[in-house]
């Protein structure tokens, strides 16, 4: 029986058996942020270790900056101490950081993947759970608590446990008005959001095949949505097509040589997996999640749940998520009043997602009343939109066109939601509280979604508000 | 690096229902704007605890009944979320040594475990048995045995489990594995001069 890629990735970065009985596997690629990495740089220095390989650590900042102004000091004095630490880090160890100053500031997990760094067949650890996202590659990535982060700083290695695999296939067409968020919000919804844990999840079919690179990242970068800490697909012509000639992949004949590994990578046709899951393209419709966690979701023509046709052990939390969400039972998720519109985040915030959206916004403007903000994922993205004229489509429809960061994803830095305004996102968590107000309301939803909430003011069908013909050949 | 092996968590416990608890309720992210883990004890919960002028809000852990308990008994999925290593840290410092949930979302597990803080899974019976009969008598002592992976209470026992690797770590002392890992020596650099790398070029 053939091999996944997962069990290939694992023989080859398995450096020994650890008394325990896990195994240390070895990190190619380091990514760091400054939320999660100072207490592991002062743990480093509390036991006298170094950096063991600094050229394997790359840094960013992201969730803490500003998307108004980068004028120094900041005006949180939390936020500006954060980012004077990570300098202090990242001068001391000597590690590459992308800071704002550098052009190529962003979201951790979409600077990693624009700049070549993320690529197929590697270990990726960083102290964020949407690590997730640079699966997309091939790659093996995965989020990791802080005393982790410390271990990888200390020995580029840590103590892990081998994951079940489950491929996870999608075949058939995709609906007109149907996104990579969409699927993989359906995923969660059909598996549920702690369906993942113990698992490695393998994106595969038809749908995955056609899916471009920032498709498929969209799509990892929500496995942990569904409990599963690894999200891949397979490495094929479209991700080398990505990589070639970007700064970090390799050149000229290394190149070549880089392309047969991959190749070799993939998973075996008759690879092992512990499950198999089988989607139908389409039985996906445009979703959103009404709820208080990801797999709280259905389709947008959909009615929300009412607790009392549930199961007795059920009610509570759905009851729970309702009351929060200030959603009457059944009611129609379709015309829920929006307060504020957000684009962006790690899941949604690439420049295909912009220009998606930018496709329909162009013309139209945001309804009265509705605060649109978009933020894109990276200083490198900013500039595409501005060069193709998107950053001018958002500005002359109404949105608040800003500066790259996490921003609205969880509210670290100054953008909020007040009170309980209700944000259509294209985040990833719509948790309680997650987007910077304990009695905020986030729905979750593919950008084009976004767009479409924003010039109603309303949860809205985008097949419906942007006529369906248009959306055909998506 | 000799560490304290836990074999038993004695204590008093609290309940604290619910399925599907995140890391932003656990610790909210304007929380997380730290440099240090010190006084995060403080931010456990505290959304769910405190309203925005202040005040108490009805939760478990405002309850004074349950005030100095150290195991915390939860539902389905706990932790999941962010990776944020904030989350068990803030558990820890308010004084918490081991959780007893129906099951635990992996990043909060493992980070937990390298705090020393078992999360045991049991059956939704035998944590609701356990929470009655301690809101009954909140003062009744709870053994989490690492060791014999059992949770005593009263005259009442019940079977938890624990991935053996963890369960190996925490009784042998070795749940922080950053010694074990360092012993690896130079096949750290045999391993990096193998193995891709990511290179301006
Ligand atoms: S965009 Fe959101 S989910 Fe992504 S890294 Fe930033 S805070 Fe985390």
């Amino acid at each position: 029986m053939g091999k996944s890629l997962y069990q290939k990735v694992w023989e080859s970065h398995a450096v020994r058996t650890l008394p325990n009985g896990q195994t240390q596997l070895f990190i190619d690629t380091h990514l760091i942020h400054e939320v999660t990495s100072p207490q592991a740089f002062g743990m480093l220095r509390d036991l006298g270790l170094k950096v063991r390989f600094p050229e394997r650590t790359f840094a960013t900042v992201d969730h803490i900056v500003p998307t108004h102004s980068l004028a120094e000091p900041f005006a949180d004095p939390q936020a500006d101490e954060m980012i004077r630490q990570l300098r202090k880090n990242v001068q001391e160890f000597g590690i590459t950081f992308f800071d704002v100053t550098s052009g190529q500031q962003g979201i951790v997990h979409v600077i990693g993947p624009e700049n070549g760094i993320t690529q197929p067949g590697m270990t990726i650890a960083c102290g964020d759970s949407h690590t997730s996202t640079h699966g997309a590659f091939g790659a093996i990535a995965f989020g990791i608590g802080t005393t982790q982060v410390r271990d990888v700083l200390a020995t580029q290695t840590m103590a892990v446990s081998k994951l079940k695999v489950r491929r996870i296939n999608v075949n058939g067409k995709l609906r007109p008005g149907v996104y990579a968020k969409d699927v993989i919000l359906h995923i969660i919804k059909v598996l549920g959001v702690n369906g993942g844990i113990g698992y490695a999840y393998e994106y595969g079919g038809s749908v995955f095949d056609n899916f471009s690179m920032e498709e498929r990242m969209t799509v990892c970068n929500m496995s942990i949505e569904g409990g599963a800490r690894i999200g891949y697909v397979n490495p094929d012509q479209t991700t080398f097509d990505y990589l070639k000639g970007r700064p970090y992949a390799p050149k000229g004949e290394a190149w070549e040589q880089a392309v047969a590994r991959w190749k070799a990578l993939a998973s075996d046709p008759d690879a092992h997996y512990d499950d198999i899951v089988n989607i139908r393209a389409e039985d996906i419709a445009p979703t959103v999640t009404w709820g208080i966690n990801p797999g709280q979701g259905c389709a947008i023509t959909d009615r929300v749940p009412d607790p009392a046709l549930y199961p007795e052990a059920e009610r509570a939390g759905l009851e729970e998520a309702l009351k929060h969400m200030k959603l009457r039972p059944g009611q129609p998720i379709k015309g829920v009043k929006v307060d504020v519109a957000f684009l962006g985040s790690c899941t949604n915030g690439r420049i295909s997602d912009f220009r998606e959206a930018a496709r329909y916004l162009k013309g139209r403007k945001v309804a009265p009343g509705v605060r649109a903000i978009a933020v894109p994922g990276s200083q490198q993205v900013a500039r595409q939109c501005e060069e193709e004229g998107i950053a001018q489509i958002f500005r002359e429809a109404g949105f608040e066109w800003r500066g790259a960061g996490c921003s609205m994803c969880l509210a670290m830095n100054p953008d909020k939601l007040v009170g309980d305004e209700l944000c259509a996102s294209s985040s990833n968590r719509n948790f309680k509280g997650r987007q910077g107000s304990a009695t905020g309301r986030t729905v979750l939803m593919s950008p084009v979604m976004v767009v479409a909430a924003a010039v109603t003011g309303q949860v809205s069908d985008a097949r419906e508000v942007f006529g369906v013909s248009e959306l055909v050949g998506v | 690096m000799a560490l304290e092996p836990i074999q038993q968590v004695r204590g008093r416990a609290v309940h604290v229902p619910g399925n599907d608890i995140d890391t932003d309720r656990i610790t909210p992210a304007r929380y997380l704007k730290v440099v240090t883990f010190d006084g995060l004890g403080e931010a456990l919960f505290y959304d769910e605890r405190f309203n925005p002028d202040g005040s108490e809000k009805p939760h478990p852990l405002n309850d004074p009944r349950f005030k100095g308990a150290s195991i915390m008994l939860v539902g389905a999925n706990f932790g999941c979320g962010s990776s944020r290593e904030h989350s068990p840290q803030a558990i820890y410092r308010a004084g918490f040594r081991a959780l007893i949930g129906e099951s635990f979302a992996e990043i909060f597990f493992g980070n937990s475990t390298a705090l020393s803080m078992p999360c045991v899974t049991a059956s939704k019976s035998d944590i609701e048995a356990l929470a009655q009969a301690i809101e009954q008598d909140p003062g009744l002592e709870v053994t989490v045995d690492v060791e014999r992976l059992e949770v005593r209470y009263a005259d009442k026992a019940f079977k938890v489990n624990l991935p053996a690797t963890a369960q190996k770590a925490l009784v042998e002392g070795r749940w922080d594995p950053i010694a074990d890992l360092l012993e690896a020596g130079d096949l750290l650099e045999q391993a990096s001069a193998r193995l891709p790398k990511a290179v301006l070029s």
